[in-house]
């Protein structure tokens, strides 16, 4: 009888990450005086605010999301990101880095890095600050890269924003340590655990919207390189010599920045196929993110601040 | 990948395992070639460690530098050492894994215990030509302390012992021997070459007098993730449900994980340290109401009574209380940098309660390479374990950290860091 008990009590892998999902959310609300959740819209951020509904169902969510933007966005993430917030009653906080944007920084005139550093880390530091937010929940993966792969749960960080990954805390057991000082903080990733695979399974089981371009369709493309760059009639003057734009069934893997950001070709319409294509990738999400590509750029950008 | 395979990746569960062994015992080797061999690695990150630059495709797991594939810090790859505790994802038809890649240099034992705290499994790897060393006992010690109820050895580089069989049997019985010392009976012991593959996810034809499992069979089919959902029931409380809403303005539901056992609605319960009782009226979730819940779920509980309940409190069954003392004696593993001393003060955190404690007195610490209790310690270094005994602020209610993983483990907090210095065990 004991056996039978057992087996009716197991939970699957993704319900056990779930579990371990909503208790991590759950110490974080109880330890901490003002936490926030950074939103970026993409699939990722989706199945955090997921999960976040339901840690503190039948509640509200008891924090802000704070979406970083760079004001390079692809519009249909604009579109879902205001939609979506609405639709769930979450307290959306946009940040942007106005003096880069008004400047104009762009990945083509300043590089990447530079451009990264200015609108992104630069921008969510400032954000962060602004808020006096303690704790700063994200919704990186460790399966994504090599140097996520060594982040605790609980990742502090010093007045600078910055992370020490050669003095980083032991993390025991289910036990978070959330003790900090004055000016430091954490950036909490409760989603560490999961593995690309994990979230397209979990959005397909839960039905969770995510943005359309994650799904396969006829679009207009610029074939860079290994690379599909999405063709926008605003930003044509982006072009490199010879390229011409047209139609090709295609979607993104990973979401972000409209110009450094490529799409695959795919037939995956919805998401039985995309799981299925998921399943039969040979390479990860993150070749299609230009950010990863420099030597050690992850690491770098991550010690300086960088989500 | 067809709609009946999608629903058997959903369905596999969960194994957490730890590999531990000494430096150059294949650690990396060992998971860059699991990665490799259930495709848990992509191409582009394969091709980032290619050994010759230029090439394009990766037709053997001989063209790539299975190490490079882990360490993933650039100090890592500077001196060509593993610092700290990586994790790493991969699955077959029958599992899914996640895997902490413990560093095996001594100064960063700490990292271990880490890697090894929420592990079902362990992979200890031995090199073939060393044998047991110091390093592979304390850590083997450490495993034992910390209860992983599964424990593999795996013999490494065997290709470079010409797969001779008595050299494994002899690191067989050495290992059998110093285990059955600290009452670790279970152990699983196999040749392997990690570098090669042969017995890791194929067998290979070069070790045919061993007749067991591979690695990765061996990992598919270990038993009983469960059972804790048989032990008594316990839920620390995280935090209080009061969302104060028009719909919903006097809803107080508590919040938890439920470390083990089981609850049902209508279940009697009491809330310790206060010792009210109530009964369960509702089990809440998002999907939901549920009708019985099981560890390790993550729940909101209302109850029938308006009894006070707060966070760091703990429901649990009338009748099958856990003990409660403001004296604790616990196995300690020493993480910190400054060493634990006598009358010292640091912050207990126990499942969702924090309180002050004072080391009342160091009972022993233990010497690692034979077992013995040194009585006379004065204090616990980096690195060190022993037992001591605490004095609380106020008292715990707890289990003993064999029958409970988690109501009966605890981390020490520094008062003035705020680092966390020490992984306690309760006795």
């Amino acid at each position: 009888m004991s056996e039978q008990k057992i087996s009716e009590h197991r939970l699957t892998q993704l319900k056990a990450l779930e579990a371990e999902s909503i208790h991590i959310m759950r110490e974080v609300v109880a330890e901490f005086r003002n936490p926030v959740m950074l939103y970026s819209v993409g699939k990722d951020s989706s199945v955090m605010l997921h999960l976040a509904r339901k840690a503190f169902y039948p509640a509200p969510l008891p924090f802000s999301l704070l979406h970083v933007d760079t004001g390079y966005k692809f519009k249909e993430m604009y579109e879902f990101r205001d939609n979506y917030c609405k639709e769930v009653g979450a307290d959306l906080i946009v940040k942007r880095n106005e003096d880069a944007i008004a400047k104009g920084v762009n990945p083509k005139e300043h590089g990447v890095a530079r451009c990264c550093g200015a609108l992104k880390t630069k921008g969510l530091l400032d954000a962060l600050e602004e808020g006096e937010y303690d704790a700063a929940f994200g919704g990186a993966r460790r399966d994504e890269e090599r140097s996520r792969a060594k982040e605790r749960v609980f990742s502090l960080r010093d007045e600078f924003g910055q992370w020490d990954p050669k003095d980083q805390r032991p993390e025991l057991w289910s036990l978070y340590n959330g003790k900090i000082h004055d000016g430091e903080s954490v950036r909490v990733f409760p989603i560490s655990n999961w593995t690309e695979m994990d979230v397209w399974l979990y959005i397909r089981e839960e039905n969770i919207p995510i943005v359309p371009l994650y799904f396969a369709k006829e679009r207009l493309m610029v074939e860079r390189k290994n690379f599909l760059i999405p063709y926008y009639e605003e930003t044509k003057d982006q072009l490199l010599e010879g390229e011409e734009p047209k139609m090709i069934m295609s979607r993104f893997r990973t979401l972000g920045c409209g110009p450094c950001t490529g799409a695959v070709h795919s037939d995956a319409t919805n998401m039985d196929e995309i799981v299925i294509e998921a399943a039969a990738a040979r390479r990860s999400e993150r070749e299609t993110r230009i950010i990863d590509h420099g030597s050690n750029s992850m690491e770098d950008k991550k010690k300086e601040g960088y989500f | 990948m067809t709609e009946l395979n999608i629903k058997m990746t959903k369905e596999i569960e969960l194994l957490r395992l730890v590999t531990v062994g000494s430096v150059d015992d294949g650690k990396s080797t060992l998971i860059g070639r699991l990665l490799v061999d259930t495709k848990g690695a992509f191409e582009d990150q394969l091709l980032a460690v290619r050994k010759k630059k230029g090439t394009t495709h990766i037709a053997s797991a001989a063209e790539i530098d299975l190490a490079m594939l882990t360490d993933g810090l650039s100090a890592e790859r500077e001196q060509g050492i593993t610092i700290d505790v990586a994790y790493r994802y991969f699955a077959t038809p029958k599992r899914k894994f996640i895997m902490a890649d413990c560093p095996g240099h001594e100064q960063y034992t700490r990292n271990m215990v880490t890697g090894a705290s929420t592990a079902h499994a362990a992979i200890i790897l031995i090199d073939a030509r060393n044998g047991v060393l110091a390093q592979t006992k304390r850590h083997t010690h450490i495993l034992g302390l910390l209860n992983i109820p599964h424990l593999i050895v795996a013999v490494n580089k065997m290709d470079l012992v010409d797969n001779d069989q008595n050299v494994f049997n002899q690191i067989r019985s050495d290992m059998k021997e110093y285990c059955a010392k600290q009452g670790i009976n279970d152990l699983i012991c196999l040749p392997m070459s990690a570098l090669d593959g042969d017995m890791v996810a194929v067998r290979g034809d070069k070790m045919d007098w061993y007749k067991g499992e591979t690695l990765l069979e061996t990992l598919e089919t270990l038993s009983a993730l469960g059972g804790i959902d048989s032990k008594p029931f316990r839920m620390p409380v995280q935090l209080v449900n009061r969302p104060q809403t028009a719909e919903l303005p006097d809803y107080r539901g508590f919040m938890g994980t439920i470390a083990s056992g089981t609850v049902k609605v209508g279940d009697e319960v009491v809330s310790v340290p206060s010792g009210n009782t109530s009964t369960v009226k509702e089990i809440v979730t998002f999907d939901g109401n549920l009708e019985e819940a099981f560890a390790p779920q993550s729940v909101t509980l209302t109850l029938n009574d308006e009894i006070d309940v707060s966070r760091g409190d703990m429901l649990t069954h009338v009748g099958d209380k856990a003990s409660d003392s403001k004296v604790l004696t616990a196995n300690v593993c020493w993480i910190g940098d400054e060493p634990l001393t006598n009358r010292s003060k640091y912050v207990i955190k126990h499942t969702s309660n924090s309180v002050k404690a004072m080391v009342a007195s160091i009972d022993f610490k233990t010497d690692i390479h034979t077992l013995d209790h040194l009585e006379d310690a004065d204090e616990l270094a980096m690195n060190e374990i022993g037992q001591i005994t605490l004095k609380l602020m106020k008292p715990l209610h707890y289990d003993s950290y064999v029958d409970n993983r988690t109501t009966g483990s605890f981390i020490m907090i520094d008062t003035f860091t705020n680092n966390t210095v020490g992984a306690g065990m309760i006795i």
